[in-house]
């Protein structure tokens, strides 16, 4: 188990040595927390903006993806202009009865906008947006010039 | 009531100890909010990414567990370009100190919340009961 995660190593790009030795502590401060069944290749950008966002791409499209549990679309406004998609909104939670007690506190109710930068040109007019389970998926389509051209050897 | 705050970042919080694992993937505390009346326990869990046939409500003696598993949602021919959060199962375990009407749980779940009302055992109607002097 442990040493096929170890070779599973995602493919990423070494800048320095030193990359690979911090990668070398985290992994074995993972092992001695005794969390070996979780990667412990993780490098999670953060950004320290609400939401946390994830962004795929495949041959036709981009992928922004963000957990907004608790939002309804109508609170949510997502605007793109050039490359530049910026979403916005307000989680609310329904009233609750006054004299309720409450143990855990743990959600948030608040305000939110971020704005962030396509990595490529996009076709502003295609942009689609749905909500499933609390999870924002938000399909970009590239522009034509943006995509990978398939070039063919006569 | 105040202007609504803004919303701060909030990094999922893996479950530290949870039973050893059969099946690799990260495990996630669901934030939660709990509340309580005179005749109901409410929960309110955030988990996001979980179908409603996913999740896993068990209540035995007084331990409640909430657990969800989450599908990938990315499709497979997707390269990251930006991972700013992971996904994985949820999974939660209480301890009630409230008998609990097993009978009348009821669980909702909407846009990734669930919404899990736990109905107290009734008692008795309190008595009073009047003294007679003879």
């Amino acid at each position: 188990m442990l040493t096929t995660r170890f070779f599973n190593i995602p493919t990423q790009s070494f800048k320095s040595p030193f990359d690979e030795l911090n990668r070398m502590r985290r992994f074995l401060d993972h092992l001695t927390q005794g969390s070996a069944y979780s990667s412990p290749f993780r490098s999670l950008s953060q950004s320290g903006v609400f939401p946390s966002i994830n962004m795929t791409e495949d041959v036709d499209n981009y992928f922004i993806r963000a957990e907004l549990p608790g939002i309804k679309a109508g609170n949510l406004d997502i605007q793109v202009e050039g490359k530049v998609l910026k979403l916005s909104g307000e989680r609310k939670f329904s009233e609750e009865d006054e004299n309720v007690q409450y143990h855990r506190r743990e959600r948030e109710a608040g305000t939110f906008s971020r704005a962030f930068t396509l990595p490529g040109d996009v076709n502003v007019d295609k942009v689609d947006a749905k909500m499933s389970n609390g999870i924002l998926t938000i399909t970009v389509p590239k522009a034509e010039a943006a995509k990978p051209k398939q070039i063919t050897i006569s | 009531m105040t202007a609504a705050q803004e919303l701060q970042v909030k990094e999922k919080q893996e479950v530290a100890s949870p039973a050893e694992q059969t099946k690799p993937g990260i495990i996630f505390t669901p934030d939660v909010d709990i509340f309580e009346t005179d005749r109901n326990i409410t929960l309110l869990a955030d988990m996001p990414g979980v179908a409603a046939d996913d999740i896993e409500i068990d209540l035995r003696e007084n331990i409640l567990t909430v657990a969800g598993d989450v599908k990938p949602f990315e499709g497979a021919d997707e390269s990251d370009i930006l991972v700013e959060f992971e996904i994985g199962k949820y999974h939660r375990q209480f301890t009630l100190s409230d008998k609990i009407d097993q009978g009348k749980i009821e669980a909702n779940f909407e846009d990734g919340v669930l919404r899990l009302t736990l109905p107290k055992e009734e008692k008795a109607a309190p008595r009073k009961i009047a003294v007679k002097s003879a």
